[in-house]
């Protein structure tokens, strides 16, 4: 057991936990944000994807021990809110991306990051970054329109930080 | 029970999740004492689905569990589109077993055929009450007012109010009883383009499924069940699992499985990863007897092909098949495999319950029927249903999984044990391996082509497990199951072929089972629609025309080929590709599906599939698209995926890799089309996807003369 202190979305906390105790759990249940989601617990289904930096990962494999100092933790709450959407949230409505939902936070936070690395991602760019992510509901169609939407949306102005 | 007017004020900015619910209420000098609050206690019920507060606010009752297919809008737009309010007026919150909200049970593509009528009525008579209301208060009769966007107005005058206005006076009303329904030509909601409301929650993040349930105090825990599903524990080691810190108890629960129940084992903690771990680190002994014989899927296949050679129990016959088949030197049979399959939805099983001191009980699930769980959470624990509180949770995925509330069973067991509310999560590797599942099942085809060359006669031989006969034990030795025969009786298929038999074997087995998105359809339409093409090759025939034979005195069906015949025609095919199709009705809606394949390094690539659907009048087209989109995905994932396997007792698949499913690298292009006709609703749910792995197979034997007969089709050995 230890005490780490974490940056999530932009917020400090303090958090007693194992040092195996996976970034999942300690978002979800030490400190109360639920939009993170368990899928699979083994980095197979992406529904725990989450940001370190920016850089998107599986927060069900990483360790809370695992993080470095000053590491900024962003999860999908940190994305958008309901009076200011990021883009490819706006893009997810627009194109009603969501079936039953569960999936979509990691899918967002997936494109999210792929978007801020390949503003103009191809057909095949958006399949090789995104199959990570499982949606059992089948909405991969829309999440491919609903990322070019959001790319040509924001060609124009660069990516927001989180 | 009075409430005050400052924590009614409290509840209503709350958000009201059920239509149910329950609160801390201090009363003068005794402390909290909780007490339940429904829903009508702070509104003005006109009926159980139409609640109005004194700000005006109007709140639907949403009666059918939404898992994605999208039952919060569907259900909440008939009740709107005849209240005569827009969507953006309302808010729709989740019913709560209670027998005045009816039949809750969300599944069978049930939802909007079966509530097409009963909702929009129950619409309809809240605003000729709100109507009659008005105008009683201007003096004057119903059909000089009319009502629109949640306002009544005196029809030539500046006269009106609104329905916040009118709620307390409308609810003192007697409901008519047959109220006037809507022309479709007047509808502003049934049948067009409107966003769903439930979707911005999904892309913030806010959603609160069952799994993200918290109530306080609550414990999490998960549970260990025999990989035998059936087996006994005789014995565990715990020394280790209980060193993980936070890990508060780890006993015994009941698992109830398909027509029995045994043992699982709880661990119970302060946080799930505890319990997780702690999990993996006990070592269990199962007595698991003849199971590792029998739970083996290679004995299943054993027994169902033994039968195939066999006659099956008759289900249907038209004619004398077999002795038109002995008679006849046109003929052909092959057999056609479909394995086991899980639901394998993100949102593993789970359940949030609360069994108190007094005996009642607190439950919030993710379950497709919020009625069905009162009772069966009644049943368990002995109780009048009256002591139950049931809170519908938002489901992530289902696809007939979260029907079966085995799990809703453990949580409340743990919790009573434990006496205190308790979150139980399965993890992954239980969701999966313990089921139940799709069954595997063979079709044993044979068909007889006649004079002209046209497909003469047809038998389907369907061959296994029942899911009536594991569940409740209710097919009797020399019966059919009647679920499966309605699926391919000729009155379901309409090809009018002059002989048709249908028969069938059921192979008893322990490996549990369940409906599955499009339950047997899911299996026999890639018997029979395999066959047909089969036969039309035989018969030298396009697989398109003799279908187009044999539904000569179907339209409504033939409209459906010819809409396929037409987008083939439409859509040149490129050099090096081919495509296939089938077609099966299920839940009252025909689907048929076009699918489109190449070969790029050996390997099958699918291309586009289009999808036709006849599903007669509909809420929201895009959202008949989005779930026949789903249907694709999950229809490839039964034709092109490895299924669930048992060896010698146990499931060879734990987790998703090594039982994948489609990725949106597989994805291939869709193109839906929807029939437009003023027919009475047909599902929507599950209908697209029967058709896709047949599709796919036709496809295929299109492109490289080869046939597949059993699932999953490997494409990098076709």
């Amino acid at each position: 057991m230890a005490t780490y202190n974490l940056t999530v979305n932009g917020q400090r906390h303090k958090v007693d936990a194992e040092e195996d105790m996976p970034l999942l759990w300690v978002i979800r249940d030490l400190i109360g944000l639920k939009g993170t989601k368990y899928g699979c617990g083994l980095a197979q289904c992406g529904a725990c994807t989450i940001h370190i930096d920016g850089t998107p990962m599986r927060s069900c494999q990483l360790p809370i021990s695992a993080l470095k100092k000053k590491q900024k933790i962003t999860t999908i709450e940190g994305i958008g809110t309901p009076e200011l959407m990021h883009a490819v949230q706006e893009a997810w409505v627009e194109e009603q991306v969501p079936q039953c939902g569960y999936c979509q936070s990691g899918q967002i936070m997936s494109a999210v990051a792929l978007l801020a690395d390949n503003p103009r991602p191809s057909d095949q760019d958006i399949d090789t970054y995104m199959s990570g992510n499982i949606c059992r509901c089948g909405t991969y169609d829309r999440i491919r329109k609903a990322i070019h939407r959001a790319s040509d949306r924001t060609e124009a102005k660069p990516m927001g930080t989180h | 029970m009075s409430v005050s007017t400052q924590r009614r004020q409290f509840l209503k900015q709350s958000l009201l999740g059920t239509a149910g619910l329950i609160i801390g209420v201090k009363t003068a000098g005794a402390g909290n004492e909780l007490v339940k609050i429904f829903a009508e206690d702070l509104m003005t019920e006109i009926n159980p689905f139409v609640l109005i507060d004194a700000m005006g606010k109007i709140t639907l009752v949403n009666s059918r569990p939404d898992m994605g297919q999208g039952s919060h809008q569907a259900v909440s737009s008939l009740i709107a589109e005849e209240l005569e309010v827009r969507l953006d007026q309302i808010q729709v919150i989740s019913s709560d077993g209670r027998a005045k909200y009816g039949d809750q049970s969300s599944g069978g593509s049930s939802t909007v055929r079966g509530l097409w009528t009963n909702l929009r009525q129950a619409g309809a008579a809240a605003k000729e009450m709100l109507m009659q209301a008005a105008a009683n208060k201007w003096n004057t009769t119903p059909d000089r007012c009319h009502a629109d966007d949640g306002i009544v107005y005196l029809t030539g005058t500046d006269k009106k109010m609104t329905y916040g206005a009118l709620a307390a006076e409308a609810a003192k009303l007697e409901i008519p009883k047959n109220p006037k329904l809507k022309d479709p030509k007047e509808f502003k909601i049934l049948g067009k383009y409107h966003k769903r409301l439930d979707i911005p929650s999904k892309v913030l993040g806010s959603a609160v499924y069952g799994i993200d349930v918290v109530v306080p105090g609550m414990l999490y825990a998960t549970t260990l069940h025999a990989p035998s599903v059936q087996g006994k524990l005789i014995s565990f080691d715990d020394a280790a699992a209980k060193m993980v810190p936070g890990v508060k108890n780890i006993i015994k629960t009941k698992h109830e499985y398909p027509g029995g129940t045994t043992d699982a084992l709880a661990i119970v903690a302060s946080n799930y990863w505890s319990a997780l771990k702690a999990s993996k680190l006990i070592t269990c002994h199962w007595e698991e007897g003849d199971l590792t014989t029998t739970l083996d899927t290679n004995f299943y296949f054993k027994e169902a092909y033994n039968a195939a050679e066999k006659e099956g129990i008759r289900a249907e016959e038209d004619g004398d098949f077999n002795a038109f088949y002995a008679a006849s030197d046109k003929k052909l049979e092959s057999t056609y495999e479909t394995p086991f399959l899980a639901h394998a939805a993100i949102e593993p099983v789970n359940t949030t319950a609360h069994v108190k001191e007094d005996g009642s009980v607190e439950v919030w699930a993710p379950i497709q029927g919020p009625d069905g769980a009162v009772e069966e959470t009644a049943k368990f624990l002995n109780i009048a249903s009256d002591k139950v509180i049931m809170h519908s949770e938002l489901l992530g995925g289902s696809f007939g999984r979260k029907a079966y509330m085995d799990f809703m069973k453990e949580a409340i067991d743990i919790s009573r044990q434990v006496k205190a509310p308790v979150k139980l999560i399965w993890s992954r590797e239980e969701d999966m391996t313990q089921g139940p599942f799709r069954p595997a099942m063979l079709s044993k085809m044979r068909g007889v082509i006649g004079e002209n060359n046209r497909l003469a006669a047809l038998s389907h031989h369907a061959i296994g497990e029942s899911i009536q006969g594991q569940h409740w034990n209710s097919i009797m030795p020399y019966q059919a199951d009647n679920w499966l025969s309605g699926e391919l009786s000729k009155e379901n298929h309409k090809y009018g072929f002059r002989v048709h038999h249908l028969s069938y074997s059921r192979i008893k087995t322990p490996i549990p089972i369940l409906w599955w998105r499009s339950v047997y359809a899911s299996n026999f339409a890639w018997g029979q629609e395999c066959f047909i093409d089969e036969m039309a090759q035989k018969a030298g025939i396009d697989p398109i025309e003799a279908r187009r034979q044999l539904l000569s005195r179907s339209p409504r069906d033939l409209k459906v080929l010819e809409k396929i015949a037409e987008l083939n025609k439409a859509n040149p095919l490129p050099t090096g590709h081919a495509r296939g199709m089938a077609m099966f009705r299920s839940f009252e809606t025909m689907g048929a599906a076009l699918v489109e394949i190449t070969k790029t390094n050996d390997v099958i690539k699918i291309v586009k599939v289009y999808s036709v659907l006849d599903c007669g009048q509909y809420v929201n087209p895009d959202n008949v698209k989005a779930q026949t989109e789903g249907n694709i995905a999950m229809g490839l994932s039964a034709a092109v995926k490895g299924g669930i396997t048992f060896t010698q007792g146990k499931c060879d698949q734990t987790n998703y890799h090594q039982y994948q499913v489609m990725r949106i690298s597989e994805m291939p292009q869709v193109e839906i089309h929807i029939i437009e006709n003023l027919e009475k609703p047909g599902g929507v749910g599950e209908p697209g996807l029967p058709p896709i792995a047949p599709a796919l197979g036709n496809a295929i034997f299109n492109l490289t003369k080869k046939r597949w007969y059993k699932l999953p089709i490997d494409l990098s050995t076709v």
